[in-house]
């Protein structure tokens, strides 16, 4: 159960880890960055020394939040019938999560969507009354209708932004497909929601797009998880609920800064999932960059940074990136409060031992990043019918998830493939695979482990 | 700038043959079979006079304090030495230097540098009376030029340097000319917040010393640093293939209680396979220094100063593994080790020449007059050296070995066990005392070389001397950090003219 009488915000820790050591003519230069939030609420308490944000809303009470709850009420929720009982009881769970004076409205969503609690376009003050007020709302949903996923998160965008909050956060659950409206029409509803607020996607049942869901998770910086059976919806609800109130500081940006001449290859989230961020970047100045993180709570997560630097002869030394965690500036005019940074060096050395070790941090997210990509693989390849395409890249799966010790996917693996020996990757397709099954190795395939130190 | 087997203990840990780890107790490597037993533990017969040396060995009795050294755990100022006899305060001047066999010095200062030379040979070469030459390394100094000391020695560069003093060409363009140029006699200017970037001279440099255009490091201070007294000079340089400076030295004088002077030299080279080795030679070296002033000026014999200087360097350099470092920085290549570095100290007090090391940095003695005996005054703690004294391997094979500069000694947390090496001289006529990293001496390996490269008019101009000594290491290829300091020893007993040889 989350604490939430948490009063601080989180202090931000960076710490690099790399091999600065560059063989003549080396280039390339790696180094995992850690980012670590402390000190919010569960653990104490400590007092940022300077990074306190004087505009938080109600400092010393806890940044003011709001969620919205989109419900999928399409016609596909009726069958059978216990998915809407789940949804609304689920609903209901999460409700019961909310802490007190948190702002709060549930989201009806077929191919329109409507604000079924409290309605006309406002938001509710979490209590009691209001609580047992939207539960009882809850009561007088039924399913019918279509899909229209776009529509809702532009209703939740609306809601959310009506009120003076510094954590604005969406949950989103459906069962279908987002038949009533175009891929575009989403694509441009998530566009004109990304950094505006976050959001956790929630598919039911398995008849719903494994990509919608997650590409809704990464677009707006949340997870995206299945709950194949609806019965284990209102668990899932409030611990994302839970998580959603552990949230201290909201768009947080991860700023990249990188001399002249130096090439970015890419930026990526890799714990506690894979997610390439190279393209979420925003120019802040000449040399630097902003790729977005969401909102924080007590915890901490691993980036892997990836550039080119120019060629230096050896015993040269240089700052190949300065990543620093960056606040901006509510007023959106002052310059962005910096939380923590740290250094990436490249450093040239004729010292081939030096040179040519790979820091274990490096090569474990390596292996974390190419197993999530081998499983989108081997699972698309499966789908178009290429059993042999996919028989290799689920092998390569199943090596590297057994190599890096990650269980959970190694188990989920072993339910689409009969593995016949881990540390070589030798498996064969089963014949027969759950399409639950199936769905949960595509939709947590992103998954990693950390290293272990 | 070096590498230490830090999992190495002075006493083998490893199979000479494959490198292997020996269980405890084994007489023959359980993966290749190599007589373990015919590898000495360590070879502690050492040519110079350690402080640890074997009670065997014959005690001179005309010396008492120097033998009360054999009490391992020394008093800050002992009232009496082992044997209760009263052991005051004694100047310099009152003691006769000892060799390695522990006799007077008095009896045989000509054979002295030749001793030195006969390292190789430790048993043995406290018994000889006769210089006899053991190889190459002891041909006689007023011959030609050693064949690899003409290779090495550039012609052109060597006294190009000499004829513009502390400007000495660099082998390869580097960023940090201007720094040479521009302050040849002073540390070079640490850069300030709002200098301009050495390597691409637009951008402004960071707080943090890098350029916020390029991203390149600036020059640290620490990257060429000079010092001079009246007595001793001192030169540090970063080198051509390193991207810091992690040896250290420092330099001093101070007056002895009967008021004549005393100079201090110490140099210490950062072991880089550790962790922060420039921070562990810094301490190392200004711990040394302010205890050998301390000792000194107390009147504590500068032998027993020179061993309680490196005990105290060394208990510097283990403050620094509680530490915490200082940056969030995880370098798994190098954050597993505590911070680590090696030791070489001179001290000239009144007639006598203390040296004291632990690791492979060196004293070589270059006499004024280039015809008589040179000599190197340490012995190494290295793989190397170690093999050559257990006879396993000749000096060629012993150094064309990859593990050859391996360090088997060193100041640091996780050293096996602190063996401080000291020795006195008492030399009979002026000469240069050279005080160097193996960044100097890998360039100038046999004590021939290193008089070779060593200017004529070094006794009289130490700090050119010292910048002409790190240019011919950078000439070499400047592969490691340079460091090298240079007393000038003058000799007032011999006569009313010899006192114009203090510089």
């Amino acid at each position: 159960m989350a604490n939430f009488s948490k009063s601080h915000v989180p202090q931000f820790s960076v710490e690099v880890y790399q091999n600065a050591f560059l063989p003549e003519g080396g280039r390339e230069v790696n180094a995992i960055v850690t980012v670590t939030s402390t000190g919010g609420g569960t653990t104490g308490g400590i007092p940022l020394a300077d990074a306190a944000p004087s505009s938080a809303p109600g400092a010393g009470q806890g940044p003011g939040a709001a969620v919205v709850l989109m419900v999928d009420c399409s016609g596909s929720m009726d069958y059978p019938p216990t998915k809407m009982r789940n949804a609304r009881d689920a609903t209901a769970a999460a409700i019961d999560t909310l802490r007190e004076g948190t702002r709060f409205a549930v989201v009806a969503g077929t191919h329109v969507a409507k604000d079924v609690y409290p309605g006309n376009g406002r938001l509710a003050v979490a209590g009691a009354q209001t609580k047992a007020q939207a539960k009882e709302a809850l009561r007088k949903l039924s399913a019918g209708g279509g899909t229209a996923i776009g529509t809702w998160l532009r209703l939740a965008d609306r809601l959310l932004n009506s009120a003076e909050v510094s954590i604005r956060h969406g949950i989103l659950l459906t069962d279908g497909r987002n038949e009533h409206e175009s891929p575009e029409d989403l694509r441009a509803a998530l566009d004109s929601c990304a950094g505006r607020f976050t959001c956790d996607a929630r598919g039911v049942g398995t008849d719903w797009e494994v990509k919608e869901v997650t590409g809704i998770a990464a677009a707006l910086l949340g997870t995206a998880d299945i709950v194949a059976d609806p019965s284990g919806l209102a668990a899932d609800f409030t611990r994302m609920m839970e998580n959603a109130m552990g949230k201290e500081v909201a768009d947080v940006a991860l700023r990249l800064w990188t001399p002249v001449g130096v090439e970015i290859r890419f930026v990526k989230q890799v714990a506690p999932t894979v997610a390439d961020l190279t393209a979420r970047r925003t120019e802040a100045n000449a040399r630097a960059g902003d790729y977005p993180t969401g909102s924080w709570g007590d915890e901490s997560r691993d980036y892997h940074v990836c550039v080119v630097v120019p060629e230096a002869g050896i015993g040269q030394e240089m700052l190949a990136a300065r990543v620093s965690l960056i606040l901006p500036d509510p007023s959106g005019a002052g310059t962005p409060q910096t939380l923590s940074q740290g250094l990436v060096r490249a450093v040239w050395t004729d010292d081939m031992v030096a040179s040519t070790s790979i820091n274990p941090q490096v090569a474990h997210y390596t292996g974390q990043a190419e197993l999530a990509q081998v499983i989108q693989q081997g699972l698309d390849a499966r789908k178009s019918g290429d059993f042999d395409g996919a028989t290799a890249k689920l092998g390569r799966a199943v090596q590297l998830a057994s190599a890096s010790g990650n269980q959970d996917t190694a188990k989920l693996l072993s339910k689409v493939v009969d593995v016949v020996d881990a540390a070589t990757g030798t498996v064969r397709l089963k014949a027969k695979v759950a399409e639950a099954d199936e769905m949960t190795l595509e939709t947590r395939s992103t998954k990693t482990v950390r290293v272990k130190k | 700038m070096k590498m230490s087997q830090s999992q190495q203990q002075p006493a083998l840990s490893k199979c000479p043959g494959c490198e292997e780890p020996p269980a405890a107790g084994d007489l023959f490597c359980g993966a290749c079979g190599y007589d373990l037993s015919a590898v000495p533990a360590r070879p502690d017969d050492r040519p110079t006079v350690a402080i640890t040396v074997p009670p065997a060995a014959p005690e001179a009795p005309a010396a008492p304090p120097a033998r009360a050294a054999e009490a391992v755990r020394w008093p800050a100022a002992p009232e009496t030495d082992s044997s209760d006899v009263p052991a005051p305060v004694h100047r310099p001047s009152d003691l006769p230097g000892t060799d390695s066999g522990g006799r007077p010095l008095a009896e045989q200062e000509r054979e002295q540098a030749q001793q030195r030379e006969q390292a190789q040979e430790p048993g043995v070469a406290a018994e000889r009376g006769a210089p006899v030459g053991p190889g190459p390394g002891a041909e006689p100094v007023g011959g030609p030029e050693p064949s690899a000391a003409a290779v090495r020695h550039d012609d052109r560069a060597a006294p190009a340097a000499a004829e513009h003093p502390g400007d000495f060409a660099l082998a390869a363009p580097d960023p940090r000319t201007a720094e040479h140029s521009a302050a040849p006699a002073a540390p070079a200017a640490p850069p300030a917040g709002g200098q301009v970037c050495v390597a691409c001279r637009s951008g402004r440099v960071d707080p943090d010393g890098y350029c916020e255009n390029c991203g390149h490091a600036q020059p640290r201070e620490r990257d060429h640093m000079e010092q001079e007294l009246d007595a001793v000079a001192a030169v540090s340089d970063r080198g051509l293939r390193h991207h810091r400076n992690e040896d250290s030295f420092a330099v001093s004088s101070t007056a002895l209680p009967d008021g004549s002077p005393a100079v201090v030299a110490i140099v210490c080279d950062g072991v880089s396979s550790a962790s922060r080795p420039d921070e562990a030679s810094a301490a190392a070296a200004n711990a040394a220094n302010e205890s050998l002033l301390d000792s000194l000026a107390r009147g504590t014999h500068p032998q027993q100063a020179m061993h309680e200087a490196i005990v105290a360097a060394s208990e510097a350099v283990n403050a620094l593994a509680q530490e915490p470092a200082g940056a969030m920085e995880h370098d798994a290549h190098r954050h597993q080790n505590a911070p680590a570095c090696t030791l070489v100290g001179a001290v000239m007090a009144g007639e006598l020449l203390i040296v004291g090391w632990v690791g492979d940095s060196r004293v070589y003695w270059v006499p004024q007059d280039r015809t008589q005996p040179t000599a190197r005054l340490t012995e190494d703690d290295s793989w190397a050296a170690q093999m050559v004294a257990a006879g396993l391997m000749n000096e060629a094979e012993a150094y064309a070995d990859e593990r050859a500069h391996a360090i088997t000694g060193w100041l640091g947390a996780d050293a096996y066990e602190l063996e401080p090496h000291t020795a006195a001289f008492k030399p009979d006529r002026p000469g240069l005392v050279v005080v160097c990293t193996d960044g100097l001496w890998n360039y100038a390996e046999s004590a021939e070389e290193m008089a070779a490269a060593v200017p004529a008019d070094a006794q009289e101009h130490p700090l050119r001397g010292a910048q002409v000594l790190v240019g011919h290491a950078l000439d070499g290829g400047g592969h490691d950090n340079v460091t090298v300091a240079l007393l000038p020893f003058a000799v007032r007993s011999q006569g009313a003219g010899s006192g114009c040889e203090t510089v």
